[in-house]
Parts: C-alpha cells; structure tokens; sequence
C-alpha cells in the first residue's frame, strides 16, 4: 500500500528523516510543524553521529546506532543530490578524550561492556594512550591522559542536515504545513485518522506517524501510548571560525567545517528553560580549554541551551498504537545519529505497516507499570 | 561574590549621562559602563579630545556637536563611578557581564538602566560590502576621533536628517562631495505633510534645511528620487550607479557612504529577554517599558535612542526619567518628587521630539531595498549570504527567522545578525504578504560583545557553584 | 582612502605587518589602518576585500589582529605604543 497518504507531527530531524523516508517511497506526507519559536532539540544539538558509549545494556540500540552510521554517507549523498544542500557528514572516527586516569578508566569499562553485548567484531574500540593521541589530534592540554577512539564516529552539521531533509522532502512532493499546533487524533469517519490543529485545521491520512519531540507524551497518549519524554536541557558555545586544525570530533568539541568550534555541553533538569546561564557557560569553556588550550582566544559568537528529548532509559521509543493501528510514534535522544536509519529502515517499516522485530526492545512496553 | 550596586548604567552617551547625573543629584553613586574610552556617546563623539587639541574644528562639527562639552564636564565633576573600556556582554538575573582588559566580570546591580544608544539602519544595497563603501556616521566617526576624512571622489546617498548633518559636516571639513543621492520616495513628503503642522518655525527643522541650503549654495549637486543604488568594482568601490527619473547613471567615487537613518540598537535589551515589538510607523523593533521606561525584565529600564529615537536633545531627560524610575523603586525617592521629575522631563523629550513624527515618514525606508531585488546582493554581510540564497531558503515555507538561521547560517556570523536582522524580517514579511512582527526577528543570546573562550572560562565574581 | 587633516597633536608608533607607522594618540586600530591605505582585510568567508562599515562595533568588518590575537574589533581598539597590528587574510590560523 504505496499509496497510503502519511500524516507525520513534527518537523524536527526526527519527523523531517522520517517523512523524507515515506515520500522516497512514494507515499503522500503532510508533515505538520510547529511555530518558529518551538523547542527544537534539532536545531540546538551537538552535531555527533556517534556510536561508542551508544546502547550499555540496550544493544538493539547500540546496533541500531552503528546500522544508522553505516547509512549515514550514503544518506548524505542523496540528500545532496535531491537538496543541493551538503550536510558536511564525514566519518573519521570519533574520540572521548578523558582528563585524568580515571575518567579513562570509566570510559573503557563502559565501551568495553558495550562490546561484549554485541556480536562479535560488531563493534570496536581502541584506547590511546597519550603519545598515540597527539598524532590524531594537534594542541592537546597537559591534563589529556589519552581518550577511546573508535571508527564508527563521525560528525555532521545538524542544522544543514535539517535543511538538506526539508528541501529534499518537499522536491520529492511532501507537504509542509508550519506553524500549527496538533491538537487532536481521531479516527476519521471514512477509515483512517483526522489529526487537528488549534486553529481548527483538519488534516486526514490513512496513517499517522507521531514525531514531535517533547509534544510527543501528550500526542501519544491520545491514541493509548505511553511515552514518557521529558526535557533534559542542554548548553553548548560556538566560536568563530578559524583553520582547519581538528580533523576528527571530539565528544565535546569539535571543529565545523566551517571552521567554527563547538564546545559542549551540559546536561540539567530545568524542566522547560531554555535560558543560558553564566556558570554553566564558564565551566564548559574552562573544562574544554583544558582538553584544547588553543582555543582561549578565540571569540565565542553564540551560546544556546537546546531541550533533549528524553525517555526514562535514555533509548529511544518506536512503536505502533495497539488502539489505532496506523498510528506511530518516534521519539528520543540522538536522532541526528539515527537520522539515516530513520529516513531509510524506520520509515520503510511505517510503509509496510510494521516495525521490524529488532526494534522490538524499543517499544514502549518497557514503560508500563506492572499491577 | 561582590555585593550588589544600588544602580548599573550602560552607556556614557547623552542618556546615560543624563541618568547617572540624576541619579548623583539625589545621592547615590551609579557605574557607568561603556565600551568606548571615553564619555559622549556616538553624537559627542571624542568631545573632550576635540575642544582640546583642535579646537578649531567644534566650527566644523557644528553647535549641536560643542554643547556636549557642558555636559560631558558635569558628568566627570559628578560622583559617578565612570568605567571607560567596559563593555557588556550580557544583562540578566540582577545583573551584567562586563568585559574590560580582557577580563570578564559579573556586577550585581539592583537597578540597571541600558542607555545603549542607535545604529545606523542596516540596508543592504549591490556592492556594500566593498571597501570604500562606509555607513556616512563612519566617516563622521572618523571625523570625530581621529580627524580622518574621505578622499577622492566622495558620494554621499540614502536619507534621513542625519544624512544632510553628516554632509555639511564633511563640507565643513574640506571634502569635495561630488554628489548626494536622495533615496526617499517622494510620496513619503505626502505622508509626512499632516505631521508637519506646528513645526514651522521649530529650530532643529530649520537647523536640517540650514544645512540642505548651505549644501546646495557650495554646489554640490542634490539628486532627489534615486532608486536602485549600487556600489561597484573590484575590491573596493570605483562606481555607483543608480537610476533616476527612467535613466540610469553611473558616478566614478572612491568613496560611497551610506546613510537610511537611525534605529535603535536592540542587541543587548533583546538577549537580555526584555519584550519587544514591531514599531511598524517607525520601522524598528522596540522595548516595551512602563511609565517609568522599565521594561518587562524587572529592574532593567532604557533610555535614550535605545528606547525610541527621540534624537540627541531628548536623551539627557529620557535618562533622568528612566533614573528616577530607578530611585523610586529603590526607595531613594518620595513619589511625588520623582512624579514631578517625571514630568519636566516628559516635557523636555515631546518638545525635543516634536519632529520625530513628521521625520519618520519623510525618510521612511521603501521596500525596496530592504527586500533586495538583486538576487545577488549580499544580505547577511558576515556569512556573505546573498537576498537570492535567503529566498530560495524561504521558499522552502521555512516558519520564521531561527529556521532560517539554522538552515542558512544567517546571521550566525560574529556581527550576530545586527546587520542582516532587519532585512530579514522584512523578506519574511514581504513572502507571506504581512507587516513585519517582533517575530520575524532573530532570537538573540548572550554573549553580544565578543568574549573569548579563556575570558568566559575565567570569568570573575560568579556565585560559587 | 582616508587621509588625515592635520598633524596629530601627539603620536604613537605601532608595527603594521611588522612596518613602523605613526598613528595619532587615542586612535582606533581601525582608523590607522585606514589612514594607512586601501589595503585592510580578506573576509574569512568568501576572501573577498573587506574593510571597516559603521566604526561604532556594530558590523563586524573591521576585523583585525592585535598583539597576537586574531579578530578583534579594530574601530574598537585603542592604539597603544608598540602595538603589533596585522592585517587579516582570511580565518585565523591557531598556534597550537
Ligand atoms: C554613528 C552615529 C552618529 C550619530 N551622530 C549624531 C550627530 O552628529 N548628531 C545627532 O544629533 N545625532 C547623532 N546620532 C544619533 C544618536 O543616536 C544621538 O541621538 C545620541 O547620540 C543618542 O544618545 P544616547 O545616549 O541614546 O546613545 P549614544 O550616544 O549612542 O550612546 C550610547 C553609548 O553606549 C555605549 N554602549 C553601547 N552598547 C554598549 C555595551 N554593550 N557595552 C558598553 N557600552 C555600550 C556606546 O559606546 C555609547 O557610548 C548618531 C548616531 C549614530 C549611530
Ligand atoms: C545540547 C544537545 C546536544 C545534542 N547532541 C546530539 C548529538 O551530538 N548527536 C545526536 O544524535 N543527537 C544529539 N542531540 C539530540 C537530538 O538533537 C535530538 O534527539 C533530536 O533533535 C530530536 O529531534 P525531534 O525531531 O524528535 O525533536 P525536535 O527537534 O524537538 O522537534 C520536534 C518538532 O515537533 C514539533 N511539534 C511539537 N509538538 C507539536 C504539535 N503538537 N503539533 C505540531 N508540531 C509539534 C515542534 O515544532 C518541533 O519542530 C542533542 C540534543 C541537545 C539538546
């Protein structure tokens, strides 16, 4: 059923991969978006497409993360195409650099934990030690004992990403409709759902895939799913650009290709806030200037505080509702590095009606409470 | 932690002194920060410097430029605790960041007043980012400071009443100006003319065409009704063609400045989280504020061209009024004697700005060029994105400027959007056939002066954590 | 191509990409440079010639490096005796 018209809520990477998965398959989408001034974790995020330290003790995730990599170059490369726009994704491997023994130690037991729930020589990490790391990575601090490196890692620019699937999306026919709030989903009176806006709007679609971030834990719930996200805030600094001189991300500074330096970031429960503090600001760029110390005199130009998308476990949820059949949800954090498995396997999946057997332990049933 | 201070200005130009004198008179010691080495502001630009080295030169500049001395003097016999060299990055939860000798500090304060003054309006015409091509307040600023002038082939075009100031001043100085190109529409006179009753006779009306006049008697040729301006050459400016009455012309200059008015500089009131709106008769953001001139940030007041550009005469008394707003809240003032403050000064700034009306529609900026027909033309000057990039983007039914943003990178440069904001707004406007809102605006963070990242990781006199 | 109208009252000497130029006390980076010719930068986007806009921080074009450090707002940077002032030919390269 090729030609099941799609409606997906949410226009963040999440929503956009998606929807640009079912009009590559020639389905009719409407993707619904909310207003400029929306939380959008996928505007305010790091830019990994990263693998280590992905799926301790969840390894369908850990796999999904590596499968969704292994995509990403060719995904790049078709979004180009289908765009013009070029989303800078490059794989040269990634490292966490660890400042003393024991963040290194911490780091290895959790990779090396991840390694041993995956089938064998799936998943691969080294541990460099310091003399090794300064001929991957120039102008390292003193405090630098060394780092975890491994080749699944890479980087993009997230928000090229964002624009590559949007332009793709609409040159392959999808619909875009911005601005508007969903507010209901119901089964409409001619089969398949009638999805509501504040202003009144009624959009119908033989299915409906739900993808709007934090929005998703109210949407969900009107069609019998539990998905409890909540916002897990996030602050990162952006410098001015300068040469080339990092050829590989780090997990919390990485240079663009632009040339700007992205330093991150932190992780607080502050419920909706989207403010920048000072304090935190200040012990991001001290930490990292740390890890880099040639980074002291450049201009910081912008800092942010975006909102992750966050399950209880940190995984992300796909699912379908056992009510509404027809109805998906997806959510959670990463989805920059699970863009490419979501544009092409998830919304493969969403086509045919049903999600793949290895996702199974990525259903929301993990949340219901046991009477 | 250092204690808090009762009163934080930011800004030591006429608004600010204003403020801070206020605020001295009633006994209490205000800071006073600003960037620059010395007070002034942009009108009393390098005042003190002036009347001492090349006195001389107050002629050139002009009356209006030499009553800032008096000024000026009173604010440095005050007792005010005047910080030069200090700019502020950041305004929030009771209090700044003030950067100054690369070191970045935070200052509580009970009461600040943002006195940060205007910017020339952005307007982005072919070629303006070539060298040689200058906003005209450039050149005035340079005049000021460092008595450098234009040489060459100067042409000066846009509108506005300080266009005419600049002008004239430059004459004064020596510069041969080859022409003055007139940008506003001519309908804008019929707009203007209903506010123009009861300026006849008013001195700073008089003044603006004392100066067309004594332009015009030199020679210089004023050319009114110009339409699509541009600058051209390789690597700096050679030409600028423009057309005018069904013919197109273009001028040999070395120099090209530029002049559309003032607007209020937003930058730092906006990433302070102060509501705004879209002040659609003057073509500008602006703060919201109360009778006291507080905005919607408790505690944070502005005064001056920041607040609304009520001109240079105003500001003094706009400072006082956000300054006894200040002391009230802090119990420094009864409220009959700030309310009776208050209304001298309302006073002093409707007559000042008696003008003001009749000005903004005269010099209303067209839509053209603030919405570049020139796919080519560069709008967001530090990412070097042109009009016709940002439509194509547009196209893509993106839902408003921080999409935009995201998928352009404009306005993500270092100048953070103060020269492509207003442009940008206005295409967003223009592609869904609307006025332009508050929302068409770019969200602004801090830091809005550059910081580095050892002076942010350094930073001094935050609450432990 | 600005050009000074009269002799400074009092001079400093700062090194313009290593040169010795005289500068007017209390000048701006930006307003030496100007004085000194057309030449003043290359953006580090594009490389096309830049130089100074609205000399009062706003534009961002008069960027420069001073004393070492790359980008600082030259129409906001006082000269000082001594100053090591150079032009900038795109992005900053980092001393690692
Ligand atoms: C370039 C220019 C030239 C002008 N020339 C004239 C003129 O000749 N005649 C005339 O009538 N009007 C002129 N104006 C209009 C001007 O707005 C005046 O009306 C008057 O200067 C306004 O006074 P003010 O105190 O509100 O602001 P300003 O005089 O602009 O003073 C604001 C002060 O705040 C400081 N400041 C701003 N942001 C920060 C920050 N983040 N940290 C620290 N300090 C900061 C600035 O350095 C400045 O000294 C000019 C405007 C501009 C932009
Ligand atoms: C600081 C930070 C760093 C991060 N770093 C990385 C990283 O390096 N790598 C990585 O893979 N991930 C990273 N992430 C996570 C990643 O950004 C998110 O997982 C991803 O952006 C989530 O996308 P989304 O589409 O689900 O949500 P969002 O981007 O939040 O988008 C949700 C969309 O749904 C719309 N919406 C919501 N409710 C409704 C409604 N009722 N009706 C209509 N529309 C609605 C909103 O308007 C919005 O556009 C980071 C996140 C943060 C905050």
């Amino acid at each position: 059923m090729s030609d099941a018209r799609f409606i997906v809520i949410g226009g963040g990477v999440v929503g956009a991969a998606i929807s640009y998965g079912l009009a590559r398959l020639g389905h009719p989408v409407t993707m619904i978006d909310g207003a400029d001034d929306a939380f959008r974790a996928s505007r305010a995020n790091f830019g990994l497409v990263w693998v280590q330290s992905k799926g301790l003790g969840k390894p369908d995730y850990a796999a999904w993360s590596r499968r969704s990599a292994a995509l990403y170059e060719d995904f790049r490369a078709e979004l180009e195409d289908e765009s013009g726009v070029d989303c800078a994704y490059h794989r040269p491997g990634g490292v966490t650099l660890a400042l003393s023994d024991d963040e290194l130690e911490e780091q290895v037991a959790i990779l090396g934990q991840i390694r041993g729930e995956a089938p064998a020589g799936e998943f691969e990490f080294e541990v460099v030690e310091r003399a090794q790391l300064d001929n991957m990575l120039p102008g390292l601090g003193p405090e630098v004992v060394g780092a975890t490196y491994s080749a699944h890692d890479g980087e993009t620019n997230s928000l090229f990403l964002l624009h590559a699937l949007h332009g793709a999306f609409q040159r392959r026919g999808g619909a875009y409709v911005q601005g508007h709030h969903v507010t209901g989903i119901e089964a409409a009176a001619g089969g398949g759902y009638a999805v509501s806006t504040a202003d009144g709007t009624v959009h119908t679609g033989d299915r409906v895939v739900v993808a709007a971030g934090l929005g998703n834990q109210e949407l969900a719930a009107r069609v019998g799913l539990e998905v409890p996200v909540r916002p897990v805030q996030g602050q990162v600094i952006v410098t001015e650009r300068a040469d080339p001189l990092l050829s590989m991300p780090t997990l919390n500074v990485k240079q663009t290709r632009e040339g700007t330096f992205m330093l991150g970031a932190s992780q607080a429960e502050v419920d909706y806030d989207i403010t920048t503090d000072a304090a935190v600001l200040k012990r991001i760029a001290a930490r990292n200037l740390r890890a880099f110390p040639f980074l002291s005199d450049l201009r910081v130009v912008r800092s942010w505080a975006g909102l992750r998308v966050m399950t209880p476990d940190g995984f992300p949820i796909y699912d379908q509702s056992p009510s509404h059949p027809g109805i998906f949800i997806a959510t959670g954090h990463s989805g920059v590095t699970t863009a490419a498995a979501h544009a092409y396997v998830l919304a493969d999946y969403f086509s045919k009606g049903e999600i793949g057997a290895e996702l199974a332990g990525l259903s929301s049933a993990r949340f219901h409470v046991q009477a | 932690m250092s204690a808090a201070v009762d009163l934080a200005i930011v800004g030591a130009g006429p608004a600010g002194m204003g403020a801070a004198l206020e605020a001295a008179r009633h006994g209490l010691r205000p800071v006073v920060l600003d960037e620059h080495g010395a007070p002034g502001g942009q009108i009393y630009r390098n005042i003190e410097g002036v009347t001492r080295d090349r006195p001389g030169d107050l002629a050139v500049l002009g009356a209006d430029y030499g009553a800032g001395a008096a000024l000026v003097a009173a604010f440095r016999a005050a007792d005010i605790d005047y910080r030069p060299g200090s700019a502020v990055f950041e305004v929030g939860s009771g209090g700044l960041g003030v950067l100054s000798d690369g070191v970045a500090r935070r200052l509580e304060a009970r009461e600040i007043i943002l006195a940060t003054g205007a910017m020339e309006r952005p307007v982005p015409q072919p070629g303006w980012t070539l060298p040689g091509v200058l906003s005209a307040g450039a050149a005035q600023t340079l005049l000021k400071a460092s008595n450098l002038v234009p040489a060459g082939r100067v042409v000066v075009a846009g509108s506005g009443p300080l266009l005419f100031l600049l002008a004239w001043q430059l004459a004064e100085a020596g510069v041969d100006i080859a022409a003055i190109l007139r940008t506003s529409p001519r309908g804008n006179l019929w707009r203007a003319l209903p506010h123009a009753l009861g300026l006849v006779g008013n001195p700073d009306v008089a003044k603006g065409l004392g100066w067309i006049r004594a332009l015009k008697r030199r020679g210089i040729p004023f050319l009114e009704g110009v339409t699509a301006l541009a600058a051209e050459g390789d690597d700096r400016v050679e030409r600028v063609r423009y057309r005018r009455a069904g013919g197109e012309t273009v001028l040999p200059a070395d120099t090209l400045l530029l002049h559309e008015g003032v607007v209020p500089n937003p930058q730092l009131a906006r990433a302070s989280g102060a509501a705004h709106d879209f002040d659609a008769a003057r073509g500008h953001l602006a703060a919201r504020h109360d009778d006291w001139l507080q905005t919607s940030l408790d505690g944070v007041a502005l005064a001056g061209d920041g607040l609304r550009i009520h001109g240079a005469k105003a500001a003094p008394a706009l400072g006082r009024w956000a300054a006894l707003g200040c002391l009230l809240r802090l119990g420094r003032l009864e409220a009959a004697t700030a309310e009776r403050g208050r209304a001298e000064a309302r006073a002093e700034v409707a007559r000042a700005a008696r003008p003001q009306a009749f000005l903004h529609e005269l010099y209303r900026v067209p839509d053209e060029p603030m919405t570049p027909r020139d796919d080519d033309t560069v709008v967001c000057r530090c990412e070097a994105l042109t009009a016709g990039e940002i439509r194509r983007a547009l196209a893509l039914d993106v839902p408003g400027p921080n999409q935009l943003k995201a998928f352009l990178r404009a306005g993500m440069g270092p100048c953070q959007s103060r020269m492509c904001a207003p442009t940008v707004a206005r295409m967003f406007a223009a592609r869904d056939g609307r006025g332009v809102t508050e929302g068409d605006h770019f969200r602004l963070r801090p830091p809005v002066k550059p910081i580095t990242v050892r002076e942010l990781a350094e930073m001094q006199d935050l609450a432990a954590d | 191509m600005f050009r000074r109208r009269a002799a400074p009252a009092a001079t400093v000497t700062v090194r313009l990409d290593g040169e010795a130029v005289a500068a007017a006390a209390g000048d701006s980076v930006a307003a030496v440079l100007l004085a000194a010719g057309a030449d003043y930068r290359r953006h580090g986007v594009g490389g096309a010639a830049r130089a100074p806009f609205c000399m009062i921080g706003n534009c961002h074009d008069c960027l420069v490096e001073v004393d070492g450090v790359a980008n600082r707002q030259g129409c906001l940077v006082t000269v000082a005796e001594g100053m090591r002032i150079r032009r900038m030919r795109g992005k900053p390269v980092l001393a690692t």
